[in-house]
């Protein structure tokens, strides 16, 4: 195997690995055993996955609610992640932040935030750190294109140019804010120019393949890291699954959904593996994804609840 | 000791623990090339240098999750907004960011950040600058709120916030900063959050205020003594922490207790005194607890009408013999 396809294959496993989590916590969703709100990643894994492989372990990542994805392509453990979502306290945030808080401090994984677009000033404040540090230290800020409208993502980019904060924006426009299309959200389709008023660098591009998303998040890296300075990125990409567990989808077609699936990058790197002579080690990657995710959910199921003490802030 | 105005005791704060520690930075509009918009950080541009004393465009939201996004990975930013009014804006960033990062990530998470500004009334400035934003954070878990009355305690609880691991928002006021005091030179001189001080001793009734509205009650206090009515003082200075221990003690003493702040009566930090008061020392009551307050209405800007809004002594006076049964 030479090293390009044996990193294709870690890759993949990444994909597969949040993949059978999302869908695993889709059905714990529906037995009951999560609560609250559950925003899947289904569709579009090759971005968190494709972003982690361009980035350095100490580089800050922070995303929104549809937060899952990049908390396992970054490193959580799945216990911790699916603890988090059954409420226990063995979860990554001892249950008291549930699906749209994940935290990973060690991984650097700095949160995903419920309010749209309330995080994209906390990443810049995250580079801000940096350069003030003097450390060659990139962030990453992931939001949809449901953000882009408003005021916090106007002044996250507009304060990143002005001080050349090293950050990378990455729009993930999986063309649907919850039930809104695209056409009724904004008035340009290509979110990519919001850039040019901040005299910001931008970049446009689907997320057919991992690969790509990898390489061409490296150049907006290298941009931050080497030069300072921010760039946006819209990568487009479609949720396959609702906006959260109770959407029904009404706003798009069935047929659209059936078109769109098959663009499935993680499809597309089995196929990928399997034309390069990998198909016994696709299966044998997927066979223990199986088991890991079989244990996540087990061990979420076993863990104890947090007791009232855990719950109480000592800031009062 | 040496004698300072009010901005000097928070411009020497600020100055102190930004030589002790290259980590605390201020930021804020007009902070640097202006000297500050109420000249608290006159010099400091010139002292710390651009990196480190920092003006902003107008973007309240974008700065304060900057900061907190700075220091939610290890810096110590002070954030000065011009007033507390144009907090409002931010509100969604110290509501959602500052309070709850550290409880919602587990712990794993601090936020080590100071936002300050002027607030309450100034004079004249109209309904939409007058705001007492004090009420609005102290429903907040997850964040401090301080609201010094003298230079002294201005700058020991200052120090206290900056060298505080979570957010700590501090209240100043337009009208209390060319006010003059004896303030200590020590530069580990840091006073405790969340303790209370008894301005004037008395046996009567005791007056509950904290900021601008100390000096107010204080007049009042000098005013009752004249009519044989001896108040008492207390000094919140720390709103969340509350110092339960000391409106207990006064009260157990006096029997009778009134709170004067600015801001409206609904809610607020006033109710919450009086129900602390009630549900603490309800056998030591001889009378309802009343609440001397802003009126309920935007602040009007006729100079005469906007003097009739905010609390006066006269005001404290009356609600004091009405405690006392001899209104």
């Amino acid at each position: 195997m030479s090293t390009s396809d044996a990193t294709h294959l870690a890759l993949y496993r990444q994909m597969v690995l949040i993949r059978r989590f999302e869908e695993e916590a889709a059905r714990a969703y529906s037995q009951g055993k999560i609560g609250g709100f559950l925003h899947l990643y289904i569709g579009q894994e090759p971005i968190a996955v494709g972003a982690v492989a361009a980035l350095q372990p100490d580089d800050y990542v922070i995303t929104t609610y549809r937060d899952h994805g990049l908390a396992l392509a970054r490193g959580m453990t799945p216990r911790a992640a699916m603890a988090e979502l059954f409420g226990k306290v063995t979860g990554c945030s001892k249950g008291l932040g549930g699906s749209m808080h994940f935290f990973d401090a060690e991984h650097h994984m700095l949160g995903g935030y419920g309010i749209v677009g309330g995080h994209i000033p906390i990443a810049a404040g995250t580079a801000f750190a940096s350069k003030y540090r003097e450390e060659k230290r990139v962030s990453m800020c992931f939001f949809g294109e449901g953000a882009v409208s408003i005021g916090d993502f106007h002044e996250g980019l507009s304060l990143a140019a002005l001080w050349k904060l090293p950050i990378v924006f990455v729009c993930e426009n999986n063309e649907y804010a919850m039930g809104t299309p695209l056409s009724r959200e904004l008035s340009v389709e290509d979110v990519s120019t919001k850039a040019l008023g901040y005299g910001m660098a931008r970049d446009r591009f689907f997320a057919d393949h991992v690969l790509t998303v990898r390489d061409r998040l490296a150049e907006a890296i290298e941009r931050a890291r080497e030069l300072s300075e921010p760039t946006l990125v819209e990568i487009r990409t479609y949720r396959f699954r609702g906006h959260s567990m109770s959407d029904p989808g009404k706003y798009r077609t069935p047929e659209e959904l059936e078109e769109r699936k098959k663009r499935d990058a993680v499809l597309r790197s089995r196929a990928d593996l399997e034309a390069a002579g990998m198909g016994a080690d696709v299966e044998a990657a997927e066979k223990e994804i199986e088991d890991i995710v079989a244990d996540a959910v087990r061990f979420a199921e076993e863990s104890p609840e947090p007791g009232p003490g855990v719950a109480r802030s000592d800031n009062v | 000791m040496s004698v300072m105005r009010f901005r000097e005791a928070v411009r020497a704060a600020m100055i102190e623990e930004m030589e002790r520690d290259s980590r605390v930075y201020l930021i804020g509009e007009e902070v640097g090339h202006y000297q500050g918009a109420y000249k608290v950080s006159e010099g400091m541009l010139e002292r710390f240098g651009e990196k480190r004393v920092i003006d902003t465009p107008i973007t309240e939201s974008g700065f304060t999750g900057i900061s907190i996004g700075a220091a939610m990975v290890g810096l110590r930013p002070i954030v000065e907004y011009m007033t507390w009014n144009f907090s409002a804006v931010a509100f969604d960033q110290i509501l959602n960011n500052a309070a709850k990062l550290r409880q919602m990530s587990g712990g794993q998470l601090h936020v080590p950040i100071v936002f300050r500004a002027p607030n309450g009334s100034a004079k004249q400035v109209g309904s939409q600058h007058s705001h007492s934003m004090e009420h609005f954070y102290a429903h907040v878990p997850g964040l401090k709120v301080l609201a010094p009355a003298t230079p002294a305690d201005a700058k020991g609880l200052l120090k206290a916030a900056i060298r505080d691991d979570d957010p700590v928002l501090y209240m100043e006021s337009e009208t209390l900063y060319g006010v003059k005091g004896e303030v200590p030179e020590d530069p580990d001189f840091v006073l405790p959050m969340g303790v209370a001080n008894v301005a004037r001793e008395g046996t009567d009734v005791t007056i509950v205020s904290w900021s601008r509205m100390v000096h107010v009650s204080l007049e009042a206090a000098n005013a009752l003594e004249k009519e044989g009515i001896s108040a008492e003082v207390i000094d919140l200075r720390s709103l969340r922490p509350l110092d339960e221990e000391s409106l207990v003690r006064s009260v157990h003493k006096t029997h009778r207790a009134i709170v004067a702040h600015e801001g409206w009566p609904y809610g607020g930090v006033g109710a919450e005194v009086a129900d602390r008061i009630q549900r603490l020392a309800f056998d030591d009551l001889d009378a309802p607890i009343l609440r001397v307050t802003t009126r309920d209405v935007p602040m009007p800007y006729n100079a005469k009408l906007e003097q009739y809004v905010i609390p006066q002594a006269p005001r404290i006076v009356e609600a004091a013999k009405k405690v006392l049964y001899r209104a």
